[in-house]
């Protein structure tokens, strides 16, 4: 067979190229190149191939850092997704009271990451802060800029206020899709609130349960500014999480390799976590 | 056995979705209930049912006032036009469903289960999620949910609306088979006249909320007590027009054609209602009269043509047998089968049939 030769094709998928080079390959390609390298200024490098990566699996500031993070984002998972789907289960259906509700609910979304910090750390100040002084006032000695028990509470119910609603709205919208012959189906059963929700509400929400979860799961593993606002990571280490971690090894240190290596195995990890979590979902779907 | 309606009313704020309708459906009969959507077929049911409770008004069923008892506490079953069934159940735990509730041992499930589930050709595809099967499967599962538990009534709300044509008929053959031996009362809603017809038993024609007759289906579709009901039950939508009658001689108020009629009924002006298969483009019936129309769309459905047409001010539409090709704005002799009129006095009401 004769294959026609057309060059014009190159016209039409060289801009991709270039976009995705710009946007993600080239940043990321700088990263790449300062993870096997020293740097000595002056665009003076030194190769140093896996140092950097086997420096950082093995050393114990990753690993309680990385232990952080999972223990964050799993202990904001499990309040916020039961928490979220209770809110969105005795909010209104009809009336007035539905976009009151949305409205409230959107609120905290709607707030810069940097003010929520700012926010809760005046909120939570031990002498001037509401939170802190009544605390305190009410026999709880609660100082979050010195216990790392106190900081840890503030800096998950700070995220939980802050994402809580994401929950409410997914599960919200969720639940209104549910035809109302399901209800009535299950009223003639007469099967009870919680087999109502346990084995139609629940179902019907999968979806958007597991996109509620994707999302809270990347964003909570990633978060940065908040706790960088509130607690700066402190007291001590307590909250550095990865990313504030990984900020003071990159800016605070200029340890720019290993920095460098740490970002290349965080990126790896949330695409991981991302992936599998993505094609167990999609197993699921092809399987029902 | 029996269900009553006593002056049952639904208002919902300031509009009336129901007006007070009296209706008593008898034991072991299949109930039509015939109207399009929002005719308040699916408010009459869910007060039927006891999912929603009637303004002002009773339920009375057995004997017994039941306005206000709650669904669980009634032995009803409901078959919706979305395939409702429990999406993480397996086909057998949702027939199984309703019996597991009130405590049936699992011996019996099992058996009665097996049953229903042979009679509604589901026996291989007990172990499926309805996820997995199709809508006609979906749809028989949801109907042997409700036929398990043996009701004392059966709602069926439109349940074969969201099938296609196939499906629609095959189980539109079986639906009244499986009702045939049970001891319950039957409702089953429909938009389509068809249905009706098909399903036999008696209908109720319902409009805006009214119920406008109720009998047995074919005395409601021969002699419908007014011109309302006849609307309601015809589909493609019924002919009308206006006429005068002197001595035996009918004529058009719209023109000139006119027949011999035989009815008994004073001179004076009437309308005819005439369903659209009693025009024809062949002479059917051992009375017919010729019209002329001009043919403004011409449609095949299935084995059957249906040709709208004009004739002066009237706009009409006939159904014919078999393939008749007509082009748009073409002139046309169709006839009209005199003996299946329907007359109509000023006050719409049927006078007289053919």
């Amino acid at each position: 067979m004769n294959k026609t030769i057309n060059q014009k094709a190159w016209f039409f998928v060289v801009p991709v190229f270039v976009l995705v080079a710009f946007n993600a390959a080239i940043p990321l390609m700088t990263v790449v190149n300062y993870s096997f390298q020293e740097t000595f200024g002056n665009n003076v490098f030194a190769w140093e191939g896996t140092r950097w990566f086997k420096q950082i699996l093995l050393s114990e500031r990753f690993h309680d850092a990385l232990g952080r993070q999972i223990a964050f984002t799993f202990i904001i998972l499990l309040i916020q997704i039961p928490l979220g789907i209770g809110i969105a289960l005795t909010m209104p259906k009809k009336g007035w009271g539905v976009p009151v509700c949305l409205i409230l609910m959107s609120m905290p979304l709607l707030i810069p990451w940097n003010v929520v910090g700012a926010m809760w750390n005046i909120f939570a100040l031990p002498d001037i802060g509401f939170l802190g002084y009544s605390l305190n006032a009410i026999g709880f000695d609660f100082n979050f800029t010195q216990q790392p028990g106190d900081a840890w509470f503030t800096t998950i119910l700070m995220d939980v206020w802050h994402w809580t609603s994401l929950v409410v709205l997914l599960s919200y919208a969720g639940l209104n899709s549910i035809q109302p012959a399901y209800y009535q189906a299950a009223e003639i059963d007469g099967a009870s609130r919680w087999s109502t929700f346990r084995y139609i509400e629940l179902p019907k929400m999968k979806k958007v349960l597991t996109l509620a979860i994707l999302l809270r799961f990347m964003d909570s593993f990633m978060i940065y500014t908040e706790p960088f606002v509130l607690t700066g990571g402190g007291p001590g280490n307590a909250t550095a999480f990865l990313s504030i971690d990984l900020v003071k090894m990159a800016l605070g240190q200029f340890d720019l390799g290993p920095a460098a290596a740490m970002s290349l195995i965080y990126f790896f990890i949330v695409l991981l976590v991302c992936w599998v979590f993505y094609s167990l979902m999609m197993k699921n779907e092809v399987k029902s | 056995m029996s269900l009553e309606l006593k002056n049952v009313e639904k208002k919902v704020g300031i509009e009336t979705h129901i007006y007070p309708t009296t209706i008593k459906l008898e034991k072991n009969t299949i109930n039509v209930l015939l109207g399009s959507t929002l005719a308040g077929k699916t408010t009459l049911m869910q007060i039927m049912a006891g999912l929603d409770k009637p303004t002002n008004g009773e339920i009375w069923f057995n004997g017994e006032n039941v306005t206000g008892k709650q669904v669980q506490k009634r032995n009803v079953s409901m078959v919706y036009q979305q395939f409702i069934n429990y999406p993480s159940f397996t086909v057998f735990e949702n027939i199984a469903s309703p019996l597991k509730i009130t405590g049936v041992n699992s011996d019996e499930i099992k058996e009665r289960v097996g049953k229903v589930a042979e009679l509604l050709k589901l026996s291989a595809m007990l172990n499926k999620k309805p996820d997995e099967l199709s809508g006609g499967q979906q749809q028989r599962t949801a109907l042997a949910r409700a036929l398990v538990k043996d009701s004392d009534l059966i709602l069926l709300d439109e349940p074969l609306a969201n099938l296609d044509f196939k499906l629609r008929e095959e189980l539109r053959e079986e639906l009244p088979k499986l009702f045939e031996d049970r001891e319950c009362i039957v409702v089953y809603a429909t938009t389509e006249p068809s249905d009706a017809l098909m399903i036999g038993g008696n209908t109720a024609t319902i409009l805006e909320g009214k119920i406008i007759q109720y009998g047995k289906t074919l005395d409601v579709y021969n002699k419908p007590e007014n011109l309302t009901s006849a609307k309601v039950f015809s589909d493609p939508p019924m002919n009308i027009a206006e006429i005068s009658k002197s001595g035996d001689i009918c004529k058009l108020t719209d023109n000139n054609v006119q027949w011999k009629s035989n009815v008994k009924i004073k001179d004076g002006n009437y309308k005819i209602g005439i369903r659209p298969h009693n025009i024809t483009t062949y002479k059917e019936g051992n009375n017919t009269v010729e019209i002329n129309g001009k043919v403004l769309i011409s449609e095949l459905s299935g084995s059957e043509s249906l040709i709208h047409f004009t004739n002066g001010n009237l706009n009409w539409v006939s159904l014919s047998n078999g393939i008749q090709q007509k082009n748009i704005g073409e002139n046309t002799k169709l006839f009209m089968n005199v003996d299946e009129f329907l007359y109509f006095d000023e006050n719409n009401i049927l006078v007289n049939h053919g």
